[in-house]
């Protein structure tokens, strides 16, 4: 039974396969460009539309995991944007799906650039946990808790996987209050 | 939430709970029935959760005991940069990582992984992920190669397979999806009619590779490295019942003025 549903980044380094030793049956696999994923949009996304929709109606998995990682060049593109100089037809469309959790990080870390910067961006997949929440079988298995989203970190410099601070934990807004 | 605001601690709750049992006995099979409900349910989540994040944690584990710190070279080659010869789309499939059937090592290849290994033709409004993917792929790290893989048994092609003649769809996505391969269904069903269901799904899935080598050439970028022999377009084909791997090229260019 397929348990998982990992989305990460198509760079060559970061095969969840690989850095996880999955076998074969154990999970099922999206990887895009900064294992980016977008709000629900018929129009626009439909490719990770189906694979969310795949995953979840037919496959039935209890675990949706998003996966980031260090020197991510989806990432250095998002925060050079914008860019007067170099125009891509595609490349910038996508990754500014992660404009809202560039614009978060900025205004959390007014001081931050450089790696730290590409750093705290390349760590908030919780932007994309959120926009999971957006596709009703997503909001509903999370409500009936068949479904639980995970957000994780991998550093290839360090040798790190991190278990991101808030992002391992996400509730549609219609939540009860949980006792301390 | 108790009336003051304040979330409610769990002893409270279950002291609160105690005291209304002793003062309505006739209250007590009931609850006896729910509070049994809740327990199995709660051990369930636990259990659920604890597999799951236990299991990525003990993979994460295994790689770098037995790949990550044996290769401390090739990893830090790595660290400082990727230059992988291969674009490769995959299905989503559990069943067919690239990682897995051809043995990809950190480094060597891009991976794009979607329902039935889909490449959409050039549309800068529908398929951006796709666009983007390949843009950076060709573009910035120009790869050598591109390999589309097609396999056996694949849900997404009898998804293509199953939708009806008039068109319409009953998912929200995954149809509309699928339909990048329309072309491969009518060319199989044209030619192939004859063939029982699995091996019409078979070769739809063979032939859905080439609608995607060819929606590859929509992409002018992809089109000029091919043109100038900087790049190759091949279609592949796993078969996990049988055990085979399938590979075939594209090939493509203009000749030089025939006048």
């Amino acid at each position: 039974m397929v348990q998982f549903l990992i989305f990460a980044c198509s760079d060559s380094r970061v095969s969840p396969t690989n850095i996880l030793n999955l076998r074969p049956g154990e999970s099922f696999m999206a990887r895009n460009i900064a294992n980016l994923v977008p709000e629900f949009n018929k129009l626009k996304h439909a490719g990770v539309g189906a694979i969310i929709e795949y995953a979840i109606l037919a496959l039935k998995v209890e675990v949706i995991v998003v996966i980031g990682h260090s020197r991510c060049g989806g990432i250095t593109r998002l925060i050079s944007l914008p860019d007067d100089e170099t125009s891509y037809d595609f490349i910038d469309d996508w990754v500014s799906i992660g404009e809202p959790a560039k614009a978060k990080v900025i205004a959390e870390h007014p001081g931050a650039s450089g790696e730290e910067l590409q750093t705290l961006v390349e760590k908030s997949v919780r932007n994309s946990l959120r926009n999971l929440l957006s596709y009703p079988y997503v909001e509903s298995g999370i409500a009936n808790n068949t479904l639980k989203l995970l957000g994780r970190y991998y550093d290839f410099v360090r040798g790190e996987f991190q278990k991101l601070d808030d992002d391992d934990d996400i509730k549609p807004t219609t939540n009860i209050q949980e006792s301390d | 939430m108790a009336s003051n605001g304040k979330p409610i601690h769990i002893d409270d709750a279950i002291n609160g709970l105690k005291k209304l049992l002793s003062e309505n006995e006739d209250l007590q099979t009931v609850a006896v029935a729910k509070i049994k409900q809740l327990t199995a349910e709660l051990e369930g989540v636990d259990a659920g959760e604890f597999n799951a994040v236990e299991r990525i944690r003990d993979g994460f584990t295994r790689f770098k005991k037995e790949k990550y710190e044996t290769n401390p070279t090739l990893y830090g080659e790595l660290a400082k940069g990727q230059s992988p010869k291969f674009l490769v789309f995959a299905c989503a499939d559990s069943r067919v990582c690239p990682s897995h059937i051809l043995d990809f090592q950190p480094g060597e290849a891009f991976v794009v992984r979607n329902i039935a290994n889909m490449v959409p033709p050039y549309d800068t409004i529908k398929h951006s992920g796709a666009g983007a993917a390949i843009e950076y792929a060709v573009v910035h790290l120009k790869v050598e190669n591109i390999v589309v893989i097609g396999h056996s048994c694949c849900g997404g092609i009898k998804g293509l397979m199953s939708i009806p003649d008039d068109g319409t769809e009953a998912s929200d996505f995954i149809e509309q999806w699928v339909k990048i391969g329309l072309a491969a269904k009518s060319k199989v069903k044209a030619d192939c009619s004859d063939l029982e269901y699995s091996d019409l799904c078979t070769k739809c899935e063979k032939e859905a590779v080439n609608v995607s080598l060819g929606n590859l050439l929509t992409y002018p970028f992809v089109r000029e490295a091919v043109v100038n022999k900087k790049l190759s377009l091949k279609g592949g084909h796993y078969d996990f019942v049988n055990g085979s791997f399938d590979l075939w090229n594209l090939d493509f260019g203009f000749s030089s003025s025939l006048i």
